[in-house]
């Protein structure tokens, strides 16, 4: 059997991996895709202590964050479109009008 | 009791209604509103009267105002026999001026605004004389310093008219100071500020050590009765206008002529008066502070007189008289004779209240012309003001059968009679009735007599006052020669009744003395009146140049006079003038300019320069606020794991 802590640097990495591209890209297509390899990198280890535990708490946790990743998948592309529509850039640097 | 509640409630009924719906509906009939709220206020001030003269008086508390710990303040009443001379005195006068004012404001476009603020005077002087405990004095000493602040700045977009109700006001401040210092004395002293449990507690403390302490202020024995006293009698000074601060009175000729008539005779400057006189108990306590009392008096009532010898302005003539009957009236209080006091104060009312409404018709009929240098002959063109005038004069003169006589030659025998300086006291009193007598004269033949001085278009337009200012005239004048006939001395077959009456509250003076002595006072007094009137008429009836060639012989002495002893100028170089530079410079520019100014203006800045330099963090960049919240949450689990 493939002990806990495999599956766990595994959701590291993930999560890693989406932190640091939501970091060092630029491009917003890409940090959003950041975002989805986070909450992923959270899902995996969710799902790695519900086996463990056995305890389906964490699996049903799962599928309301998939659940709210697709609607943030949709919510977020519509802004990223009319972002691109209004600026006619996916370059997150030059969007800064919250500059104070 | 609900019956003496009326009495000043009906006023101040007046006065919601009036100021409520004054300006809308009821305009130009405000009048109905007040006058009939003043004359019930009259007809139970008149039962009640009667009331005490059958034996019941009433002494209670009606509402109770503030509980606050071991202090009680409750309003209430207090009817006796000072309160209802008083309550006569006010509702008479001020009824009477209420109804020829339907004639002297006729038109005026603050019409419904005069007739409430009269309303409010009105009740706030029958609060102060009614009350039964020194907080609703005090608070009646306040309304009515608003109330003349009010009036006397009627027209208030005559510069002239709001500086005059501003001086009013702030001259009773500094003596409304002393006198609220003093009820607080009297509540730290005694407790209470209950009329009859202070006054009753009086004895008790006469053992207190506190009371023997000397204070040490001056080499006089200052002790705290004397303090109280004197304490007191500042706030009497500041609103009965006595020197020094009696510049106020003169100035507020500016306001319509009834509230000058109102003021003089029953609702303002004798609640000084009333109040020395109620607080009797306490006065008679200090033989130092009543000595200042008939010092103060006298010396005002002659510096008074000096000066109104010589002035012009009709109404600043009669202003000063008012000043120096005042005077008249504390110099009988200091030397302990109350009653004559107010006897004096009552029979002053109705020829003041008279000298002060005919002064009004002469205005009315002259267009507002005030200078008697100006007047002249009026006689035959206003024969009613013309007759109730002369009745005023002769009654202020002190003549035989008339009011002032009567209440004058009282005052000047209780003076003479206490002996020691009872007898300066009363040879300066006689001085004054002589000046009394030569410029109320002096104001009545120039005005009346001789040859109109004045312009063409004033001639054409002379003429008789209407109806309702002429009638409340007569009544006066019916007053000013018969009101003094309750104090007739017994000299002279009277009964003395008022001395009798009023003696039940304000107790008898110790004065002695013979009916020739008695006799001789009395002959002494009438005889420099009529040398006064005499006087009068040599120099101004004939229209002689004698005044002029008097004015020239005493020429520093006149310009003295005429200067006013130079008082307003004194003030204003060492009061005013500093003030206002410290306010301007230190308050102004200091206080104001550099320390407000630099709180408000700083504390913005401040903000300001640092939000200048925090705003650079706000960068705009998602991936920059990210890092920061991902550095955060390191630190936050480095701790974690660490701790």
């Amino acid at each position: 059997m493939v002990p806990i802590q495999w599956y766990l640097w595994l959701s590291v990495i993930v999560f890693s991996i989406g932190v640091f591209g939501f970091l060092s890209r630029r491009n917003i297509i890409v940090i959003f895709m950041s975002i989805e390899l986070m909450l992923n990198g959270v899902n995996i280890s969710l799902v790695a202590f519900s086996h463990y535990l056995q305890d389906m708490r964490g699996q049903i946790l799962v599928f309301f964050v998939i659940a709210v990743a697709a609607a943030e998948a949709a919510i977020g592309l519509a802004i990223i479109i009319s972002l691109f529509r209004n600026k006619a850039t996916a370059h997150v640097d030059d969007i800064d009008e919250m500059k104070g | 009791m609900s019956k003496y509640l009326l009495i000043p409630v009906l006023p101040l009924l007046a006065f919601f209604i009036n100021i409520i719906l004054g300006r809308r509906y009821l305009k130009d009939n405000a009048q109905w509103v007040s006058i009939a709220a003043v004359l019930g206020s009259f007809v139970i001030a008149v039962s009640s009267l009667f009331d005490v003269i059958s034996g019941s008086r009433f002494y209670g508390d009606i509402y109770t105002w503030v509980v606050a710990g071991n202090f009680r303040a409750s309003v209430g009443f207090n009817i006796d026999e000072l309160t209802s001379i008083m309550l006569i005195v006010v509702t008479t006068i001020s009824s009477l001026v209420h109804i020829y004012s339907v004639g002297y404001m006729h038109g005026d476009k603050g019409y419904y605004r005069f007739f409430s603020y009269l309303s409010l005077f009105t009740f706030s002087m029958l609060m102060l004389v009614m009350s039964n405990n020194f907080l609703q004095l005090y608070f009646g000493w306040e309304a009515v310093g608003l109330c003349s602040y009010l009036l006397i700045g009627f027209w208030y977009e005559k510069r002239s008219a709001s500086d005059a109700g501003k001086k009013a006001f702030i001259v009773n401040r500094v003596g409304d100071f002393g006198f609220a210092l003093g009820v607080f004395m009297i509540y730290l002293t005694f407790g209470s500020l209950d009329y009859r449990t202070v006054f009753n507690s009086l004895s008790m403390h006469l053992n207190d050590p506190l009371v023997h302490m000397n204070l040490g202020i001056t080499a006089v024995d200052v002790n705290l009765f004397t303090l109280i006293a004197l304490l007191l009698f500042c706030g009497a000074v500041g609103k009965s206008a006595q020197i020094p601060l009696h510049v106020w009175l003169p100035d507020a000729m500016e306001g319509p002529t009834p509230v000058s008539a109102l003021i003089h005779a029953a609702t303002m400057v004798t609640a000084g008066v009333f109040m020395v006189a109620r607080c009797s108990p306490i006065f008679n306590l200090s033989p130092f502070a009543m000595n200042v009392v008939a010092v103060v008096g006298a010396v005002t009532a002659i510096f008074a007189a000096s000066i109104g010898l010589v002035q012009n302005d009709i109404k600043r003539v009669i202003a000063y008289s008012t000043i120096s009957q005042l005077g008249y009236m504390f110099l009988a209080e200091g030397v302990g004779a109350y009653s004559a006091g107010i006897f004096h104060l009552y029979t002053h009312a109705f020829f003041k209240a008279l000298l002060f409404l005919g002064a009004g018709s002469v205005m009315h009929a002259m267009e507002g012309e005030l200078n008697i240098q100006k007047m002249g002959g009026l006689r035959k063109y206003m024969p009613w003001t013309y007759w109730t005038f002369l009745l005023a004069s002769l009654s202020i003169s002190g003549i035989p059968g008339f009011a002032g006589f009567f209440s004058k030659d009282e005052i000047l025998w209780q003076a003479y009679s206490s002996g020691g300086p009872g007898r300066l006291v009363w040879i300066i009193g006689s001085i004054t009735a002589f000046m009394t007598a030569l410029y109320s004269f002096r104001v009545f033949f120039m005005a009346f007599h001789g040859e109109f001085r004045g312009t063409h278009e004033q001639e054409h337009h002379l003429h008789e006052s209407p109806k309702v200012m002429t009638i409340p005239l007569a009544i006066l004048a019916t007053g000013a020669v018969v009101a003094g006939w309750v104090g007739i001395p017994s000299l002279l077959g009277g009964g003395n009744q008022i001395a009798g009456y009023l003696g039940h509250v304000l107790g008898h003076p110790k004065g002695e003395g013979t009916g020739m002595q008695e006799m001789m006072v009395m002959g002494f007094s009438t005889a420099l009146g009529i040398l006064g009137i005499g006087l009068s008429y040599i120099m101004y009836g004939r229209r002689s140049e004698l005044p002029q060639k008097i004015a020239a012989a005493f020429k520093p002495l006149y310009t003295l006079f005429y200067n006013k002893y130079y008082v307003d100028e004194l003030y204003s170089y060492t009061v005013v003038k500093p003030t206002l530079w410290i306010g301007k410079n230190i308050l102004g520019k200091v206080t104001d300019g550099t320390i407000i100014e630099g709180v408000v203006n700083g504390v913005p800045g401040l903000i300001g320069w640092f939000s200048a330099r925090f705003r650079r963090i706000q960068t705009g960049l998602v991936q920059e606020y990210a890092a920061v919240m991902a550095i955060g949450i390191l630190i936050i689990m480095v701790v974690l794991i660490v701790w």
